[in-house]
């Protein structure tokens, strides 16, 4: 059975496409081998976000080019790069403090609080609020609100006031990652017990057997329940 | 897009089971049955997918077809015709590859005093490692120990890994989490800072740490953040197409192609690490994949080509649970912490065939065997084969909204489509997923190679024949640090020679001794997928 095709445009060009293929697919079903504009073609690595219109639709539409199936009349485009600013701090001497996130990044401070980098995003982030949340200083709000950010940088693209939403985000979850996380105590132990080779003994043993000795006691180990 | 008349059917009697299923434990395979299974339809045994290599340092050894074709082809590079003497950069540790490996190593060898440049094929953090989403094994908790993991490891690699590697592996993954953590990585904790952890296939405690399902874009965005705030150049759309050698049989730097321009240059460096990852894209056999664009083995390639030794090359993971419905997905990863978090894998007439975490290659071919030879699989409108994996029976067990909460991108993913994973079931299929082996190392990430350092999914022997969950988190970032350190320690004392590519030569001379006339260019860089549709006429 034929696969239905439709209509599109590509950089102003129309093909006709299949009409299950996402617009990544679509552009190499046209014969566009990708360089920029792919990347893990899975959701997460923010490589191929685009803005896309339909015919007759003044709204420019946002999506991940591998996540988003074509429709007809869509007119697509390629954003392989946007040149977002991006801070160089070293990790080691900052302090989780507003005062520090807004020494870094002034700009969080010019934000309009107009939305559109949350009507930009293809993850559904609020972005607005975590900014929001920025202009207050609350590190580890923006850490929660931001986690899954694949870092595409739409929101920089199309912000008004010229923030690097992304960039402003992952500083906030290093600084909560490293400094306002409770510390792991069974972490510092067990790395205190290798360094005074609590282990060692065991793990040459182990490192000799034979591969009989060694699948008996894999056998035998015990299981932890659920 | 959501689910067919005939699909949905199958559903029906998936949710008709589950109340009776949420209280019935399906009995793990006995090790016999596991042998036996994993002989008859697992892809690593198919013989029709194998064959000898022809030359080169791992000549008659088993091969799968697609990447012996590659590890036989020409290089890119006209070594009569490439100019040696313009050097375009020079540095002390050459690390080619931006994912978590590369990254790793990148910063333990500038913190270590080298000059470091960094190399990818693509965007820097475009790789693997951003789409690991289940987890990273350490052994912190207090019921667990080094040992414990290390018989994991070796149980999961059927006693195949080489001994030394997994115990460096298993004794600084504690270490490790405490680097990325210092780093600023978030990991799931409880308020008393104590880790999650959950089990995967084939681990007898519960030490999988992650970070929601995004564990492996959380690390490599933090790495890749912290490279970029020190002295690392990092060079990107940048692949490597082939190692440069000097006179004394040193690894001495690479042939970097500019993607856009087409352009070569030439960067000298005292020591290379590659950490190119895996090769998923070649599609072995057929099989769709979890990979990355870039994912097609650059890296063995290279290797082979200075004369390194490959190990355990004829066995990949097929991940169990590959997306297998909508066709748009075809492959994509569903993280092993759905079964994790105590969904089972039911066949067409909403029963269990196999218990949900056994270690991946025996889970594959238990899928396999339901589909192909039981014949109680669904199967979708394409003709793709499936099972399903019950994702609502977790929130069921775990609470209301659990799901939603630990499996943010999964629920993203197949929301897309128009399914709700919290509601329905979703529809699986083993993918081509890991590259077991690879470029022999040893504990320090050195090879036979002088000057020649591997780290993390391009690396062979500390997987074995099959590697457990959140085993690639780890092998990434523990040797992408030992690789690093000592690429730097040797950088140190390398006094380097005149530059050649002789080798390329005695490749070619090696060719024609094996009556080889390759067409093909490797390393292949990027798959193609183009079909060359014209455009249509836009008379309007």
């Amino acid at each position: 059975m034929a696969e239905k095709l439709i209509p599109i445009y590509i950089m102003g060009k129309k093909y006709e496409v299949p009409s299950s293929l996402t617009i990544m697919r679509a552009m190499e079903w046209a014969g566009y081998k990708l360089i920029r504009g792919a990347g893990c073609r899975s959701g997460f690595c923010g490589a191929c976000a685009t803005v896309y219109r339909l015919k007759g639709d003044y709204h420019l539409r946002i999506g991940l080019a591998c996540q988003t199936v074509v429709e007809p009349e869509m007119y697509l485009a390629q954003i392989p790069f946007f040149p977002a600013e991006k801070a160089i701090y070293d990790i080691e001497e900052l302090k989780p403090t507003p005062a520090q996130l807004f020494q870094i990044y002034p700009e969080i401070l010019r934000c309009l609080s107009c939305g559109t980098c949350t009507k930009a995003c293809p993850q559904e982030i609020e972005v607005m609020d975590y900014m929001a949340d920025a202009m207050k200083g609350d590190i580890a709000s923006v850490a929660r609100k931001s986690f899954d950010c694949i870092m595409c940088g739409l929101c920089a693209a199309r912000c008004p006031a010229e923030e690097a939403q992304h960039n402003v985000a992952l500083l906030c979850r290093r600084l909560y990652g490293k400094y306002l996380a409770p510390k792991s105590q069974h972490l510092r132990e067990r790395i205190e017990e290798i360094e005074a080779g609590r282990f060692d003994q065991e793990l040459a043993r182990l490192r000799r057997m034979s591969r009989e000795e060694l699948r008996q006691r894999y056998k035998e180990r015990d299981i932890e329940p659920d | 897009m959501s689910y067919t008349p005939e699909m949905g059917e199958s559903i029906r009697r998936v949710e008709a089971t589950r109340q009776r299923r949420l209280k019935e434990t399906h009995p793990r395979m006995p090790s016999q049955e596991q042998e036996e299974i994993l002989k008859r339809f697992h892809p690593d045994y198919v013989e029709e997918g194998m064959r000898p290599l022809l030359v080169g340092p791992n000549r008659g050894d088993r091969t799968p077809k697609e990447l012996a074709a590659l590890l036989e082809g020409r290089s890119h590079i006209d070594p009569a015709a490439f100019d040696l003497e313009r050097i375009d950069y020079e540095c002390d540790v050459l690390v080619i590859g931006g994912g978590g490996a590369g990254a790793s190593a990148a910063l333990l060898a500038q913190e270590n005093g080298a000059q470091v440049i960094l190399t990818t094929k693509l965007r820097f953090g475009d790789a693997n490692t951003m789409m690991a989403q289940g987890g990273i094994q350490a052994a912190d908790k207090p019921n667990d120990s080094p040992a414990i993991h290390y018989l994991d490891v070796m149980g999961g690699g059927h006693f195949t890994n080489v001994p030394e590697l997994v115990e460096a592996l298993v004794m600084d993954a504690p270490q490790v989490i405490q680097w990325l953590e210092d780093l600023g990585c978030m990991f799931d904790k409880e308020p008393d800072g104590t880790m999650k952890t959950i089990h995967g296939g084939g681990t007898s405690r519960k030490r999988m740490h992650f970070a929601r399902d995004y564990s492996g874009a959380e690390i490599m965005r933090t790495l890749r953040d912290e490279v970029r705030n020190r002295p690392i150049s990092v060079l990107e759309f940048a692949p490597v197409v082939e190692l440069v050698m000097d006179d004394r049989g040193q690894v001495a730097g690479a042939i970097l192609l500019n993607l856009e321009t087409g352009d070569y240059s030439l960067v000298k460096a005292k020591t290379v690490v590659i950490a190119t990852g895996g090769g998923g894209r070649l599609h072995y056999q057929g099989f769709p994949t979890t990979n990355h664009y870039g994912a097609t083995a650059d890296g063995l390639v290279l290797a082979y080509r200075v004369g390194a030794k490959l190990a355990f090359i004829d066995t990949m993971q097929y991940h169990p649970t590959g997306a297998a419905y909508p066709e748009q997905i075809l492959g994509q990863l569903v993280t092993e912490k759905v079964r994790g978090l105590g969904a089972q894998l039911v066949n067409v007439e909403g029963e269990q065939f196999v218990y949900p975490l056994e270690t991946r290659d025996v889970e594959s071919a238990a899928i396999i065997r339901e589909c192909l030879e039981r014949k109680k699989g669904v199967v979708t409108p394409t003709g793709q084969p499936g099972i399903w994996l019950d994702s609502p029976m977790i929130d069921i067990l775990k609470g209301p909204g659990t799901i939603q909460t630990n499996l943010p991108a999964m629920v993203r993913q197949f929301g897309r489509f128009g399914i709700d994973m919290t509601e329905e079931p979703i529809l699986v299929y083993p993918t081509l997923h890991y590259q077991n082996g690879g470029i022999a190392i040893k504990p320090d990430g050195s090879t036979d190679i002088p000057n020649l350092y591997v780290a993390g999914e391009v690396a062979g022997g500390v997987q074995g024949r099959n590697r457990l969950m959140g085993n690639s988190l780890l092998e990434i970032t523990v040797y992408g640090r030992r690789a690093g350190k000592a690429a730097v320690l040797r950088a140190r004392e390398v006094e380097l020679g005149e530059l050649t590519l002789e080798h390329l030569r005695g490749w070619e001379r090696q060719l024609k001794e094996a009556n080889l006339e390759p067409q093909i260019a490797s390393p292949l860089l990027l798959p193609d997928y183009t079909r060359h549709a014209r455009p249509v006429s836009q008379a309007m």
